[in-house]
């Protein structure tokens, strides 16, 4: 595949995955991902490898596990209900040190909710979901072509820190199209900042010590030292794989913390402010975890107020009141269970902020 | 026609079945092929034939901030729920192209719009089909805005349709022809 080609987030991103060296796909239809399964179906199989429509996501996240403590890329994806199912084996593939890449086209919840677009479950990514002090490595893609982009990072993140990666899309990603190019064979060469060698699979042990994947450590102190491991891990990640876009921040009067489609919305209204001689600008979390609360901290510094708009009630808002640390106001507007924002309602967020505290001179 | 600068925010509306999903992918694939900036956004999941089904499209030179639309430049409304549900949402100066065989009259808004009423199904019947009455609308759709020609959109239609439909390609590009012929004759 080459040039530019018109697709949708779900297929693009899949084909990506394909480009990117996934060896086995495991997976239970729901919307609004629903292409994904389908398109893996029919492309898995003839590149020759490894397609399971499971018969759950709880299969589907555990064969994930199987797949993956023999060394192969494997991924699963899911919709918001789908993926709370799956947090128990979530939790155990990050206790048992395995890459793979799990992605979440959220939909409006709680419960089956709906099946619009939504971002309800940044909590449930970046704090955990499953049980246990863990982890996963989390992106937030804002466009088909970052989301095609990030697949084969995420990979090879997975592969580098052995750690689960989890894409946050959202029903719109999903299903809309955008011209795209899709690179080949993306997968990062072993001799550049080096993969490590998957020493530690289950490959048939002839010959060499016996290899041992699990997440049960019932030895005296072991746990907590395996917790002290995976900690030292997540400090490395944080300083070296933190990835956020700003969009004219420099001079910002307001600064809009939006990630996803959100964000896509949020740079509409910032332009519309520019155009109305409101200083507005964005910062956009490309890892929401690691978190850039750094940049978010750096920004912070400067006398602004900061406006944190989601497709939830608030949730990524509390951490970046974590990295502001009330320096300066943080206001939230978003709408929850599948509403979409407008450019005109965030822009009228934007203007009302930037207004009000002139009046009360 | 004021195509609004550079980037045209287009919304087409109708029943399930009435090919608003096709006419969408044709369109946003066209504008892909000239070089242009592309979102397409459908309608999904509860959609079936005799229910509704729309699609939003944003053409720019730039690039493309939200690819959900609040207030489009253009409006594509094959049935009745569609003109009543989208045309409201017009720009002032924007484009409604109604399916004037199934929609008595144009509604009245708040704001001035220009308005075609075209019998696409109509047009379609005549030449064969009323499955092409989504290409006489789009056909009239590019006549009238000027992005590319209708012939841009026919040389797509091979990329958009799954190969067993291909047979239909001819009838499709008369349909896309016809459609623009209407809004040349009408105002001319």
């Amino acid at each position: 595949m080459s040039g530019k080609v018109l697709m949708c987030g779900n297929e693009a991103m899949a084909e990506s995955a394909i480009q990117a060296g996934l060896d086995a796909y495991f997976g239970y239809p729901i919307t609004p991902q629903n292409e994904v399964t389908a398109y893996m179906s029919k492309r898995m199989a003839e590149e020759g490898r490894v397609f399971v429509q499971s018969e759950s996501e709880l299969a589907a996240v555990n064969m994930v596990f199987g797949a993956s403590a023999t060394g192969k890329r494997t991924m699963t994806s899911s919709s918001s209900p789908g993926i709370s199912l799956m947090q128990e084996g979530i939790s155990y593939l990050a206790g048992a040190e395995l890459p793979c890449v799990i992605v979440n086209v959220m939909r409006g919840g709680p419960g089956l909710g709906n099946i619009a677009p939504s971002q309800g479950d940044y909590f449930q990514a970046v704090k955990g979901g499953g049980h246990g002090d863990y982890h996963c490595i989390v992106f937030g893609p804002s466009g088909v072509q970052e989301w095609v982009d990030i697949m084969p990072l995420a990979f090879d993140l997975a592969d580098l820190y052995r750690i689960p990666v989890m894409i946050l899309a959202d029903g719109i990603l999903g299903q809309m199209m955008e011209p795209v190019v899709i690179p080949k064979d993306a997968r990062r060469k072993t001799q550049d900042p080096g993969l490590p060698k998957k020493d530690w699979a289950l490959t048939g042990a002839e010959g060499r010590k016996q290899n041992i994947v699990r997440s049960l450590w019932l030895a005296d102190g072991a746990i907590e030292r395996h917790n002290y491991d995976l900690q030292a891990r997540y400090r490395q990640i944080e300083k070296n794989e933190t990835l956020c876009e700003q969009y004219k921040v420099d001079d910002a009067d307001i600064v809009i913390v939006a990630y996803g489609i959100a964000a896509r919305i949020v740079r509409g209204a910032v332009d519309k402010a520019r155009k109305e001689g409101i200083k507005a600008g964005l910062i956009r979390p490309i890892t929401l975890w690691p978190f850039p609360t750094e940049q978010i901290s750096r920004a912070a510094d400067e006398p602004r107020i900061f406006l944190v708009v989601e497709m939830s009630c608030g949730q990524m808002v509390e951490d970046v009141r974590l990295a502001v640390a009330g320096k300066t106001p943080v206001v939230f507007w978003g709408r929850p269970g599948g509403g979409i924002p407008t450019v005109e309602q965030v822009f009228g967020q934007i203007r009302e902020l930037t207004i009000k505290p002139k009046r009360e001179k | 026609m004021k195509t609004n600068g550079s980037y045209q925010q287009v919304v087409i509306a109708g029943f399930g079945g009435q090919g608003i999903i096709l006419a969408g992918k044709l369109l946003a694939q066209a504008a892909m092929k000239s070089g242009r900036e592309v979102t397409y956004m459908p309608s999904y999941g509860a959609e079936v034939r005799g229910g509704t089904a729309n699609c939003m499209l944003v053409i720019a030179q730039e690039a493309i901030s939200s690819p959900v639309i609040d207030s489009p430049d253009t409006v594509i409304a094959m049935n009745k729920a569609s003109v009543a549900k989208f045309a409201p949402k017009l720009k002032t100066g924007g484009l409604l192209i109604f399916n004037s065989s199934l929609v008595d009259q144009a509604p009245k808004t708040n704001v001035s719009i220009e308005v075609i009423a075209l019998p696409a199904d109509k047009i379609a019947h005549e030449l064969g089909s009323t499955k092409v009455a989504n290409m006489v609308a789009l056909g009239a759709y590019l006549q009238k805005s000027g992005i590319f020609g209708p012939e841009s959109a026919a040389n797509c239609l091979a990329d958009v349709l799954a190969e067993r439909y291909h047979v239909t390609i001819p009838l499709n590009k008369k349909a896309l022809q016809q459609g623009a012929e209407f809004v040349k004759k009408t105002s001319g």
